[in-house]
């Protein structure tokens, strides 16, 4: 056994003692500020609060990528498309004229709003990426209200921190936080390159979360919940994605 | 335990001639005029070990992880998009774990980009922050200019031909060979400052988020698919390393190369 001098064995336990520290620290202030995913729990929760505190930090304003016009996809690719059962087929020979969208939890005018409502709120059109997690992608111009719109509308409550939103199709449901949610491109899109939204792409309601990956935009939008804890939701992870093994934050 | 162990460079020389050339060799390029008694380093510091084996841990979680999620889009393309409606610069010929993907083959593979998803990205803050320190000492101790950086001889056309010729001919240096070849320095180089970086900047930039906060991060590249494009053929470049490095570890001598990565000691040493 070779000689350990004092001073490195102390300089070493300090080191180990600061960095422990530091790392307390840390996790106490991402707390504080909101810097930890609902999915935090388990082996991947270090890595999953690295990404979303670091990006966070990062891009709490900053815009998605737009492009231009000739940029827009000839042949976008929708994913593909399973029934969507018998509800949604009879709101589709309405013309969707009777789809509606729930606005509850922590808001003080909770109630449902038509497609008509929806579409008479002031209207924002943006030419974005959308990447899903496979690694294929497309660029169309999307047309909708801006999601932080109709949280002013409901009035949502200042201590509201997510905002969960649920698809006709069964057991598709995601969150994002208010960073997102209260983001200028985060959009209830209703329209596709200058026409409706068709079905396959999510018509006749979808949500547009241009800073994340597709799987956050969710399709056949009929719910929003304006919450402050994720944890009373499905088995509290914050979406349906942890729960098929995927990661709520999807900004990477 | 101790990064290196303070012996007299005499005792050294008594033992064996060749132990004490090097230790000799490696004395002259801490300091030219160093006193006695002087320190014998080990062959690899604590910190090179340690970096190196989580490095290894890391890399290996993300190959794997990396071809999991290859399978969901087995398709390359150049630019900003590309998807099954476009035409791709390549596609691979393997089977896909989508049934949305055209492969030529009858069957798909179990969805695994949950899970793999979630480990590449915790393996890559892992080797981020493990190659962080690992760079950071190796500039303060002086690492890389003592075991990295070739000198103006090594790099004169003759330095280099001879040392590839070496190389080409599988003619090694023997055991004694205790400090790097022109060849190994450049290549050790070029995966710690090119294409590692290139992999985390490539992987970033695919990043819908990071792409919001620094678009240009994307748009140099020639946008996210050619970001993806550049970060599959860093990984091929990377794993390709990996397999010659182990190869060559192991014809020149697997056992006592890795001792000297494991315990930092190699045989005659303290």
């Amino acid at each position: 056994m070779r000689n350990i001098s004092r001073r490195r064995l102390i300089a070493t336990s300090l080191a180990a003692s600061a960095a422990a520290g530091g790392l307390t620290t840390a996790a106490k202030l991402a707390k504080r500020y909101g810097l930890i995913p609902p999915d935090a729990g388990g082996v991947y929760g270090p890595g999953e609060t690295l990404t979303y505190a670091v990006q966070r930090l990062l891009t709490r304003h900053s815009l998605a990528r737009e492009f231009s016009r000739s940029q827009i996809s000839k042949d976008p690719f929708a994913n593909e498309v399973v029934p969507l059962g018998v509800a949604f087929d009879r709101l589709q020979a309405g013309g969707f004229a009777d789809w509606r969208v729930a606005v509850d939890g922590m808001v003080a005018r909770p109630g449902s709003l038509s497609l008509a409502e929806i579409k008479s709120f002031p209207s924002r059109r943006q030419i974005t990426l959308v990447a899903c997690e496979e690694g294929w992608s497309y660029i169309a111009e999307w047309i909708g209200v801006p999601l932080c719109h109709i949280l002013d509308v409901a009035g949502a409550f200042p201590q509201a921190r997510y905002v969960l939103y649920r698809s006709i199709q069964p057991d598709w449901w995601e969150s994002i936080d208010m960073a997102d949610a209260l983001h200028p491109q985060t959009l209830v899109a209703y329209g596709m390159n200058g026409v409706d939204l068709p079905v396959p792409f999510g018509g006749p309601l979808r949500l547009r979360v241009p800073r994340q990956l597709g799987y956050k935009s969710v399709k056949y939008i009929t719910s929003l919940t304006v919450t402050d804890s994720l944890k009373q939701f499905g088995k509290g992870l914050g979406s349906a994605s942890p729960e098929g093994g995927y990661a709520w934050y999807a900004g990477i | 335990m101790a990064s290196c162990s303070i012996t007299s460079l005499g005792s050294e020389v008594g033992r064996a001639d060749t132990i004490g050339r090097m230790a000799e060799s490696i004395a002259a390029r801490i300091s030219a005029s160093a006193p006695a008694p002087r320190v014998v380093r080990p062959r690899h510091a604590v910190v090179v070990r340690a970096t190196h084996w989580i490095t290894s841990l890391a890399f290996f979680a993300l190959l794997v992880t990396g071809v999991e999620i290859l399978l969901s889009h087995p398709r390359f393309y150049w630019g900003e998009i590309g998807n099954v409606n476009t035409a791709p610069l390549f596609q691979l010929p393997i089977p896909s774990s989508r049934d949305t993907v055209p492969t030529g083959y009858d069957y798909v593979l179990p969805d695994q980009n949950g899970w793999s998803r979630y480990l590449h990205f915790q393996s890559a803050w892992v080797l981020v922050w493990t190659g962080l320190i690992y760079v950071v000492y190796g500039f303060l101790n002086g690492h890389f200019w003592r075991n990295l950086f070739p000198d103006r001889a090594e790099l004169s056309l003759k330095g280099l031909s001879s040392a590839l010729a070496q190389h080409l001919r599988f003619r090694w240096p023997g055991e004694e060979a205790q400090s790097y070849n022109a060849v190994q320095r450049l290549t050790y180089l070029l995966v710690i400052f090119v294409l590692f970086p290139l992999a985390v900047w490539t992987g970033v930039a695919m990043s819908p988020a990071v792409g919001s906060a620094i678009p240009s991060a994307v748009t140099v590249l020639g946008g996210q698919q050619s970001a993806r494009t550049i970060h599959f053929f860093v990984s091929v470049l990377l794993a390709i390393f990996l397999l010659v490095h182990v190869v060559m570890v192991y014809v020149t001598g697997f056992r006592r190369r890795m001792m000297a990565m494991i315990t930092g000691r190699t045989k005659g040493q303290a």
